[in-house]
């Protein structure tokens, strides 16, 4: 409902020419027969393949950078919570590291990897492990004693402790860990494609603004909005769900 | 002697240069097959007494010997029940049950079978793939109980293990506990803060003093099994263990509440003086 609000207000601005089409293009009635709509573009352009490609090159750079970040932060959060000389040195560090903004990587980035693929997966990494990190290392750090000191008078120790109960005990942290860490590489990756790398959403974006397309870059605004929202509630909030049903938790 | 403590005393480290004396020189048996309750007021060391036991935890002086053996570490011929159970929110109840037994690396089909047999010992074979949370609290005492017999420990130590249950079901799991207990000829260590509780299930009660915990008195109940609440000596021994913890109660409160405090004997005698952690 709120969304036909919003396209029908959207409609209407479009229509009054208030400002020129290629500005402010019209969603889904066109203002000439046979004019550009968004609605048309979005539609070509999956059709055509150009925005589902471009969503793949995306996708797929998110998924190893946001990989690379989980593995990093899942090591790094053990550490701190492990070993109290790693919590008073690299712990104190990641706060800091953490509150800035991943694209303010991308210089350095740039000068150590040049403009391409492995600079983009740098700042997608580095903008999701300070957050996997603080996430991880205040789960394994809040596993209930009792939940350990039960497993070791039951017989286990070391690496089958940390595999059968510090890991899993520590689950709902590192769920919400994944969630925000995600959104974090999601917003990283569109920045460091909008300024440069070739293929990808953000590419097209920037694409869309010097070929003057705004239908061009509302329809990939869209595709962004539709795609950060499926995976949201499609895997992380299903993921927190199911842990929470598995464990008695409130949701 | 399954279990000696020798002159054991325990301190924690509190901030800078500041020690927390909590056992003081505590020295005690348990033969084999015997049943032992700790009772003593909140914060005297009975857990940490436990934990010593249990290896969880090094005694700062002293030893604990097992089998004649120093205690050095967990092991699983020492087998813990936690007051909430400890059991693993991520696990089914089958899960949980033959955790210790598949680490003891026998095969799975082994493991399910003992699992089986331990929860059919507490009656509850019919919740093999419930998670904890499904479950009520005794049920869970229950399941937590069986994790620890299956593992076949020659002790069994028990931290409040009832605590946290009402009066009927407590009552249930005491008969449950009783003749589990003559079944197996386990040794236990039970901790409890509930007179009746420990009168109804042991063979020996040490009482202790507030902290510094120090084993102040030992009481042997001889009195037939199951046992009968109005059973003369349990009614006396009652009173007489009440007397002694009223003493121990009035330094805690005088601890807590200052010394303008006077505990009013006749008020806590005449209330239901089979719990005094009520009065705590
Ligand atoms: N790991 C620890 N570090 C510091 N102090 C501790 C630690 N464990 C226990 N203590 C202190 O030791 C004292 C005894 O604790 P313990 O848990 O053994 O008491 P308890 O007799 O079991 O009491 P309750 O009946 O309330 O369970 C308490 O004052 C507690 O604060
Ligand atoms: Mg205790």
């Amino acid at each position: 409902m709120f969304v036909i609000v919003i396209i029908a207000i959207w409609e209407v601005i479009s229509k009054a020419g208030i400002f020129p089409t290629f500005m402010f293009p019209p969603l889904i009635i066109p203002s000439v027969p046979g004019g550009v709509t968004v609605l048309k573009t979005l539609v070509g352009g999956v059709m055509s393949g150009q925005i589902l490609a471009a969503t793949g090159v995306t996708l797929s750079r998110l998924l190893i950078g946001f990989l690379i970040a989980v593995v990093l932060g899942l090591t790094f959060g053990f550490l701190i919570a492990r070993f109290k000389w790693v919590d008073d040195t690299l712990g104190y560090f990641v706060t800091a590291l953490q509150s800035i903004p991943s694209i303010v990587w991308f210089p350095l980035a740039i000068v150590w990897f040049g403009l391409g693929n492995t600079a983009i997966l740098f700042i997608v990494a580095i903008g999701a492990t300070w957050t996997m990190t603080v996430n991880s290392s205040a789960g394994f750090k809040n596993v209930p004693s009792i939940y350990i000191n039960a497993a070791r008078t039951l017989g286990s120790s070391g690496s089958h402790l940390l595999r059968t109960v510090i890991l899993p005990a520590s689950v709902p942290h590192i769920i919400s860990g994944l969630r925000v860490a995600w959104a974090f590489a999601w917003r990283a990756i569109m920045a460091g494609e909008l300024l440069g790398a070739a293929g990808g959403l953000g590419y097209l974006l920037d694409l869309g603004r010097s070929t003057q397309a705004m239908d061009l870059v509302l329809s990939i605004m869209i595709v962004i909005g539709l795609i950060g929202t499926i995976i949201d509630n499609q895997v992380f909030l299903r993921m927190e769900r199911s842990v929470a049903r598995k464990w008695g938790l409130r949701t | 002697m399954k279990v000696s403590l020798k002159e054991v005393n325990k301190s924690f480290q509190k901030g800078k240069g500041e020690t927390l004396e909590v056992l003081d020189d505590i020295d005690f048996n348990i033969s084999e097959g015997e049943f032992v309750s700790l009772i003593g007021p909140s914060g005297c060391g009975k857990s940490t007494i436990l934990k010593l036991v249990a290896g969880l935890d090094a005694p700062t002086s002293g030893e604990v010997l097992m089998n004649g053996r120093t205690v050095t570490g967990p092991g699983t011929d020492r087998v813990v029940v936690f007051q909430e159970g400890g059991l693993f929110p991520w696990m089914t109840v089958i899960e949980n049950v033959t955790y210790g037994l598949l680490r003891k690396k026998m095969s799975k089909e082994e493991a399910h079978e003992k699992a089986m047999e331990g929860l059919r010992m507490v009656h509850l074979a019919n919740f093999t793939g419930s998670y904890p949370h499904e479950l009520s609290g005794g049920m869970k005492q229950r399941v937590a109980i069986a994790r620890a017999l299956v593992m076949d420990p020659d002790v069994l130590l028990m931290d409040e293990p009832f605590a946290a249950l009402d009066e009927q079901t407590r009552l249930v799991l005491h008969k449950e506990l009783q003749r589990i207990w003559q079944d197996t000829g386990k040794t236990i260590l039970f901790i409890t803060h509930n007179i009746r509780e420990a009168l109804t299930l042991s063979d020996r009660v040490l009482l202790m003093s507030t902290r510094p915990g120090a084993v102040k008195r030992e009481f042997t109940v001889q009195a037939a099994r199951p046992r009968d609440p109005a059973d003369s000596n349990v009614v006396d021994l009652e009173r007489r263990v009440m007397e002694e913890l009223e003493e121990e109660m009035e330094k805690v409160l005088k601890e807590e509440f200052g010394d303008d405090y006077h505990l009013e004997k006749s008020r806590v005698r005449d209330s239901d003086h089979s719990d005094m952690g009520s009065h705590i």
